[in-house]
């Protein structure tokens, strides 16, 4: 599967009450939480993002609470990967679960700027920055980990596979 | 082995697992709250189950936006209660019997020692306290756990903390693990369990104990556990309605990092905007005006909590400039505060008591802060805009501190009342 979009840039340490505020877990409803994406790390994020970007921050990605409404609004969003320097485990697993590919790529997330195009490769794991005319390599998905994002998540995965 | 491996172990009917394995666990206990389990609930759907795996292994709490803040709230706690009701749930909790799902599991004997939990909540591993192996998810994998009652884990390295010296006076769990935190920071656990033990933890209470696990997550920990001793006998024994195991970590086992703490040189600490791990020492504080004191949460709303707060509250009153909020974590910490006479000191000293909730520690009612203002709290989290506007500010104590802090005005040590 090949995703291509412009990245937005975030630091360390990016918490689930910055992807999506508690005041808005009121509901369920996917396009709702989207509306919200990122609000309050960058109010105006999601009149910026264009389908398909990217995001790119340092350590410890979706650190905070369990909620899964964050990879979920972040897909939501258009957001088509997230790439960062390390990932907190629930938000990690929650992304994989809910179809939203994720990758961890130190090189990658210090090297890319605001606004380069980004093509990534998931059954590589080829990250390719088309602005600077770089290549980084993350560890490519396993082959049942691209299946559950391309069914869209773990459930679909499973029920499609009965 | 540790204590986490052998637990997994035997869940996964293995003799022996070693950190970096991928595993298939049975679970005795599967959790969610009014915030995770809906779209946990959809997932289920999705996958066209009908039937849980076992009514009696579900434990579903409405704790977060109860009693219903909002329409919206409402329906979301209408939801997971009518899935309860049709899955005939036996520890579904609602207003009335719930209390926050971290205080009120322990206390009702739900969470056993030698226990595997899976909860959709981060602060699920809590129950390590009990000598549990309990951890966070979301909710999918919650979903899934519902149909199977297993999930996959791969087994954590552990990193072992050990507190040994007498604690100081006003020091308590919240100060041990605030302290840990300020030492590795917020990622410095990151996929590990932690592991708590010395004799500064031996002497620890349970209340204590539950504290220093809750905020495990706060570290990146995915699990914390104090291996079970007389102490947590003493409070599983009573509660317990079903057999239980204790495990202890063998003498070699392997830990990927020892740290030593001298726990007697260790002050209340506080965590500073807008991360955890940005604590002091209350010596190193300085002037820090508050408008707000929050006692209470899965991390702080326990007896031995309230009992801190309302020793420092008694005969005081709370600032002027001042809204002191104390949260009871359940329904039976309240009747025992009521009892105790602890709800007559809040209210005389000019602060409100509220009904078990999560509400204020996440933003989301009882408790929301204004533009500019700040709140010390014995909640967990202090990251930017957690108890409301974007630039409110939280900062992070035990009960001792947000007490004497309510009364003083600004983040104060007990010490100075008074003088």
């Amino acid at each position: 599967m090949k995703l291509t979009g412009k990245a937005w840039k975030f630091g360390d340490d990016v918490n689930t009450d910055e992807i999506i505020p508690a005041r808005y877990l009121n509901v369920s409803d996917a396009f709702e939480l989207a509306a919200h994406c990122m609000e309050d790390i960058d109010p105006d994020f999601m009149k910026k993002i264009s389908k398909g970007d990217i995001i790119v921050a340092d350590k410890n990605f979706g650190c905070g609470s369990s909620r899964e409404h964050a990879p979920l609004a972040i897909k939501t969003a258009g957001i088509s990967c997230v790439i960062a320097k390390s990932f907190a485990r629930i938000f990690y697993r929650n992304s994989i679960n809910i179809g939203l590919p994720i990758l961890e790529c130190a090189e990658a997330a210090s090297k890319i700027s605001e606004g380069d195009q980004i093509e990534i490769d998931l059954s590589s794991g080829t990250i390719i920055n088309l602005t600077k005319k770089e290549t980084y390599k993350s560890h490519p998905f396993p082959e049942f980990m691209q299946k559950i994002i391309s069914a869209g998540g773990l459930m679909n995965y499973v029920t499609q596979r009965d | 082995m540790t204590i986490t491996e052998k637990i997994l172990a035997h869940h996964a009917g293995k003799d022996s697992v070693v950190p970096g394995e991928l595993i298939m666990a049975k679970l005795d206990v599967v959790l969610a709250n009014d915030i995770t389990a809906p779209l946990g609930i959809e997932e289920f759907r999705k996958a066209g189950a009908k039937k849980v795996f076992d009514k009696d292994k579900i434990v579903l709490v409405a704790d977060h936006f109860t009693p219903n803040k909002d329409i919206k709230s409402a329906e979301q706690v209408k939801y997971m209660r009518d899935f309860a009701r049709e899955q005939e749930i036996t520890h579904f909790y609602d207003v009335g019997q719930m209390g926050i799902e971290h205080a009120l599991l322990p206390e009702q004997g739900l969470v056993l020692p030698g226990d595997a939990i899976l909860g959709a909540d981060s602060h699920t591993c809590t129950y390590g306290a009990v000598g549990a192996f309990s951890t966070g998810s979301g909710s999918t994998d919650f979903a899934s756990a519902m149909i199977t009652g297993e999930a996959w884990f791969k087994v954590p390295e552990s990193m072992k903390f050990v507190f040994n010296g007498k604690l100081n006076k006003w020091v308590g769990g919240k100060d041990l693990i605030l302290y840990i935190i300020g030492d590795i920071g917020v990622d410095g656990a990151l996929y590990r369990a932690m592991e708590f033990a010395g004799s500064a933890i031996s002497s620890l209470s349970m209340d204590g104990r539950l504290t220093m696990c809750n905020m495990a997550i706060e570290a990146g920990g995915k699990s914390g556990i104090v291996p079970p001793d007389d102490i947590t006998l003493e409070y599983v024994k009573p509660r317990a309605k079903r057999e239980f195991k204790i495990y202890a970590s063998d003498t070699d086992a392997k830990y990927c990092d020892i740290r030593d703490y001298d726990a007697s040189k260790i002050e209340p600490q506080v965590a500073f905007p807008f991360k955890p791990e940005n604590t002091k020492g209350i010596s190193e504080v300085g002037n820090v005006n508050i408008d707000q004191s929050v006692i209470g949460s899965c991390t702080n709303g326990r007896m031995e909590d309230l009992r801190i707060a309302a020793g420092i509250l008694k005969g005081k009153k709370v600032h002027p400039y001042v809204r002191l909020i104390v949260l009871p974590g359940t329904q039976t910490i309240y009747l025992q505060a009521l009892r105790e006479g602890l709800i007559e000191i809040f209210v005389e000293a000019g602060g409100v008591v509220s009904t078990p909730t999560c509400g204020p520690c996440l933003g989301g009612h009882m408790g929301v802060l204004a533009n500019g203002e700040r709140s010390i709290s014995t909640t967990n989290r202090n990251f930017r805009g957690r108890m409301g506007h974007i630039d409110s500010e939280v900062y992070l104590s035990g009960p001792a501190i947000a007490a004497a802090s309510a009364v003083l005005g600004r983040i104060a040590s007990p010490e100075e009342i008074g003088k």
